[in-house]
């Protein structure tokens, strides 16, 4: 601790690789813990204990894995897009970092919820897949995800692959409101949204309850990852540059 | 490389670019949905396929909730289910025809979406898909509902979850409970 302290370069938090190791260290830790805590309890609760739909039965507990995963593809997408935002206008040396490892994460939310979402289907509605307005735009979605994992390690030069990939990740940005409104600007398969912001969830709350705490804890727990991953690729970059700096044998 | 100085002349100049560029591309996605929104729509109401009735030979898909007591159901020779029931969304009803295996939740009230097509004979079905509304609620408070008598479930959706309280609580309880005391 002492080590990296005195090493530490002044300035916000957010402007260099170091301070940002140095601030999130006593984060990742917490975080983990708390959303894996959140994420066990929640996921007990709903699997074990909340009751099932009065119609659908025990297939509505699909709802505790795929609406965390909608929220955290769409949430990962929105860092990802900010990221973006950050690397094309200041050329931020964090932001494409973050990017980088916020891909794969993302991917795996929505490849996630479009499973989850299958699966729930076929039970419910009767198939596997249609293609609505919603299931679509969440399908692009993951496209979109597929394509920037690509173009950010597309190029021999990574800097150029940031700012490719932050183009497409501020032009995908337009995915998010489509995706989000689909259920109301167009009839589709897919019902409306249960929670919203406004008003109070069209659920009991013996649903509601255990879905919050499942949602809160995968997006601790993501958050965690997305920390982790980040620091790995930051001390990585910085053990590559310490070897270069060595005097060859 | 530093933050410190957020807006320099360069910096403003490529987050306005990018700004308007974002803006382009979403009138112009805009722009398209719009124009495709009626292919868009997964599927066609009654009253639309009534006013504007599509081609005999033409697929399309009819949503809209299945009318209370209109569902019969029958076997044919080769003991195929058969089905024949309303669709409505609340302007118009187009009986439709299905021969098949109808979806676990599938019942009178809900909303279905039919595949198939329009001609002189009604609607002709290939598949029925089950769209479930955004309620969910526990077996109890849907037996309680129905008790109370505020919500048949044949005919339609249920009441507003906020008002699930009012609309199921029991009785008032008697004044004097033996061993209500503390």
């Amino acid at each position: 601790m002492s080590s990296s302290t005195t090493a530490l370069p002044s300035g916000r938090w957010t402007d260099s690789p170091a301070r940002f190791l140095h601030v999130t260290r006593p984060i990742v830790f917490p975080c983990l813990f708390i959303g894996l805590t959140m994420l066990t309890i929640g996921l007990i609760w709903g699997l074990y204990f909340a009751p099932a739909d009065w119609q659908q039965g025990e297939t509505v507990r699909i709802m505790y894995l795929h609406v965390p995963m909608a929220w955290l593809a769409s949430a990962d997408y929105v860092l990802l897009a900010f990221c973006g935002l950050l690397c094309m206008v200041w050329r931020h040396p964090l932001a494409g970092i973050i990017a980088l490892e916020t891909g794969p994460l993302g991917a795996t939310a929505a490849a996630l919820c479009l499973v989850t979402g299958s699966l729930w289907g076929k039970p419910g509605w009767g198939t596997w897949w249609v293609w609505d307005a919603r299931l679509t735009s969440m399908l692009v979605l993951f496209f979109l995800y597929l394509g920037h994992i690509l173009t950010i390690r597309a190029f021999d030069d990574p800097m150029r692959g940031q700012r490719a990939a932050a183009l497409l990740a501020l032009a995908g940005v337009i995915d998010l409101p489509i995706i989000k409104f689909s259920v109301q600007w167009w009839n589709t398969l897919h019902q409306p949204d249960s929670i919203t912001l406004t008003g109070a969830p069209a659920m009991a709350m013996s649903m509601f309850h255990p879905l919050l705490v499942c949602t809160i804890g995968f997006t601790l727990t993501g958050l965690a990852l997305l920390l982790i991953r980040t620091r790995a690729a930051l001390l990585e970059r910085r053990a590559q540059s310490l070897a270069l700096r060595e005097p060859l044998p | 490389m530093s933050v410190s100085r957020p807006f320099t002349r360069r910096k403003a100049g490529r987050f306005w670019i990018i700004l308007a560029c974002l803006l382009c591309l979403g009138g112009a996605v805009g722009l398209v949905l719009n124009a495709l929104s009626s292919t868009i729509v997964f599927f066609m109401a009654p009253s639309q396929i009534r006013t504007h009735p599509p081609a005999p030979t033409q697929t399309i898909r009819l949503g809209g909730m299945v009318v209370a007591g209109s569902l019969h159901t029958s076997h044919t020779a080769d003991n195929t289910p058969e089905a024949r029931f309303d669709v409505t969304d609340g302007q118009a009803a187009i009986t439709v025809q299905y021969r098949g295996i109808l979806p676990d939740l599938f019942r009178e009230g809900q909303s279905v979406v039919a595949l198939g097509h329009y001609d002189e004979h009604g609607f002709t079905a290939s598949e029925v898909l089950a769209k479930h509304d955004e309620t969910y609620m526990p077996r109890e408070v849907a037996d309680a509902l129905q008790k109370s008598g505020k919500w048949d479930p044949r005919f339609g959706p249920p009441p507003d979850a906020a008002s699930w309280n009012s609309m199921t609580a029991p009785q008032p309880a008697p004044q004097n409970r033996p061993g209500a005391a503390e």
